[in-house]
């Protein structure tokens, strides 16, 4: 079985990011990217399915600007055979992305694709939920857990009550959750060897695809900040002001 | 014009952050209609019927429907794409995993998590774990949204909607199949609803501890139960405990952070509380930053005395 893995270049997570003063965006001169820590959850995932002898190949793909490639060559790093880069230097909406890649799964025939279940930018929470329903597949939100047979997948998934578990009919679309599993690091050789991997450039124009946005941007701004609090000297300093100072209690 | 609202439920009653949608998309200006979707849910359907703003309830009542499974709730909405402009939903785990389907279904880019309605075709939605805030127009013929419901009250009580029956012909679950719940019973209140949270971090060391000082205080205060990341993966704590970015999303009167740092992805799922107390032994910890009371203290000693106190 062959398995697609969806990644995407993104600021890092531990990076403060800056809003520009004028309304138009977020400031991303500079920063430090990485790859969706959610993708690289779906990697983990699909390598793990290989080293089990479940999956025989597992294919990464990335709608993004040329230097996606750096963050395709971390996937390959991690243990990913084959890297797909769909170049583009629009700002590709979930929508465009899941039918960018729906082109691509027509192509490459996986039984399995691996999405994160957001994307720590815009925080959309979307492209498998969409990709799934453009292939009018099954699919599998928020998984901590993940078996394959031969026909089904079963997944486990983090609902808001606590777990819940289904069963996928084959082919599905998986999104990945936290808990799945803990990614492994890259090692220096498998760096370097990640360098010979083979890695295909495509455009969103080979699929047909227009990424044109269909949401337009009208401002970005600052969150409202909180007012600076005061520290208490003791327990019941705290319990008398929250009772006749900010009166919740 | 009309909105069509999912309504969000366990099975057996409707949850309150439907009510909280019903608020929200009141402000688009468009009637309102609910869809309670699901097995047995005459009873979901009359709560429904009740909540201010509502014109009428839909109902589609079959065992296919039952789990909230993704594939046939997305089918059944997309049936209905005739009678609507919007479809709305809170930003729960059924909304979330449905949502998208329907819109990418109606050729429709969905805009996610919205906290504020501008006008009919324009919301407020936060990016990059709340540090920015956009402004965002549809240009699509469907719009498709699911609600933060943190940022929004509930609709009233008091409206006696009419309720109608929807054609649920043809629909099947065959993609999916529903094995198991294990859904945590505890008498608490909901995280997102709760007026008060205790919420705990890794400085809690283990599961045992995290049960033995926070849930007393909990207890005292009829207060939810919230966790750091790291608390719930280290097993202190359930997932369905997380606030946060990639949790849940709260905004109660009083949010108590014991043992937790105050990382940018835990802000983002409590930085809109009313008031919030931070208990942490190390002052230079982040959370004081956004705190309206910080104590600086070891919290195997402050949370024993706290439950004493109050
Ligand atoms: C993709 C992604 C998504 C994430 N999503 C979330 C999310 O949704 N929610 C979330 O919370 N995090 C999330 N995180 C993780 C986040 O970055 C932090 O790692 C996490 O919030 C830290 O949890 P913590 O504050 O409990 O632990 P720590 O940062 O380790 O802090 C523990 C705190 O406890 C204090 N402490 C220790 N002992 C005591 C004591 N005896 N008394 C008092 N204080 C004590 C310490 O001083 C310290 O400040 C996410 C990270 C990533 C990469």
């Amino acid at each position: 079985m062959k398995i697609l893995v969806t990644v995407k270049r993104v600021i890092d997570f531990n990076v403060k990011v800056r809003v520009a003063a004028d309304g138009s965006g977020i400031d991303l001169s500079n920063v430090k990217m990485s790859m969706n820590p959610f993708d690289e959850i779906s990697i983990e995932e699909a390598l793990r399915l290989k080293e089990a002898g479940t999956a025989t190949e597992v294919v990464v793909v990335s709608v993004g600007p040329a230097k996606a490639e750096e963050t395709l060559r971390t996937a390959l790093a991690m243990g990913a055979d084959r890297a797909i880069l769909v170049e583009t230097d629009d700002v590709v909406e979930p929508l465009a992305v899941a039918k960018i890649v729906k082109g691509v799964v027509e192509q490459e025939g996986p039984q399995l694709i691996i999405v994160g279940k957001q994307a720590i930018d815009d925080d959309c929470n979307q492209t498998g939920q969409m990709l799934s329903a453009l292939l009018g597949w099954s699919q599998g939100t928020f998984a901590s857990k993940v078996e394959i047979d031969s026909e089904r997948a079963t997944v486990t998934r983090e609902v808001d009550g606590g777990l819940q578990t289904i069963a996928l009919k084959l082919p599905a679309v998986i999104t990945t959750d936290l808990r799945l599993n803990e990614p492994r690091y890259a090692s220096l050789p498998n760096i370097m060897k990640a360098k010979k991997k083979p890695l295909e450039r495509k455009s969103p124009a080979d699929f047909d695809v227009d990424t044109k946005a269909r949401i337009k941007v009208l401002n970005t701004e600052e969150p409202e900040g909180r007012k600076s609090g005061v520290k208490v000297a003791s327990v019941a300093e705290l319990v008398e002001k929250l009772k006749n100072e900010a009166g919740v209690l | 014009m009309t909105t069509l609202v999912l309504a969000d439920h366990d099975g057996t009653s409707l949850s309150d952050q439907t009510a909280k949608v019903v608020a929200a998309v009141a402000k688009i200006g468009f009637d309102v209609h609910v869809l309670v979707a699901g097995s047995h849910v005459g009873a979901i359907a009359s709560q429904a019927a009740e909540l201010s703003g509502v014109s009428k309830v839909l109902v589609a009542d079959t065992p296919a429907l039952e789990n909230n499974l993704a594939e046939p709730l997305t089918a059944l909405i997309v049936s209905l794409r005739d009678d609507y402009k919007t479809f709305a939903a809170a930003a729960t785990s059924v909304g979330k995993s449905v949502m998208p389907r329907v819109a990418a279904l109606m050729d429709a880019s969905q805009i996610s998590e919205i906290i504020d309605v501008v006008s009919a075709d324009t919301f407020k939605r936060p990016i990059y774990a709340g540090n920015a805030i956009q402004t965002v127009q549809s240009t699509d013929a469907k719009i498709v949204i699911t609600v933060r419901t943190a940022s929004f009250s509930p609709a009233s009580l008091g409206a006696t909607a009419a309720v109608e029956d929807v054609s649920t012909a043809g629909l099947s679950s065959d993609l999916s199949t529903f094995i198991s719940d294990a859904i945590s019973e505890n008498e608490r209140p909901e995280l997102t609803s709760a007026k008060i949270i205790v919420s705990g971090g890794r400085g809690l060391g283990s599961a045992e501890k995290f049960r033995e000082v926070i849930l007393p205080v909990a207890d005292k205060l009829a207060a939810a139960v919230g966790a750091s990341r790291a608390a719930v993966d280290s097993g202190y704590a359930p997932n369905d405990w997380q606030v946060g970015q990639t949790g849940k999303v709260v905004a109660p009167d009083l949010y108590i952070a014991c043992g937790i740092s105050g990382a940018i992805q835990h802000l983002a799922g409590m930085k809109d509380s009313k008031i919030i107390v931070a208990i942490n032994n190390d002052e230079e910890a982040p959370i004081f930053q956004i705190a309206d009371y910080g104590l600086v203290s070891d919290l195997f000693v402050a949370l024993p005395e706290l439950e004493k106190e109050l």
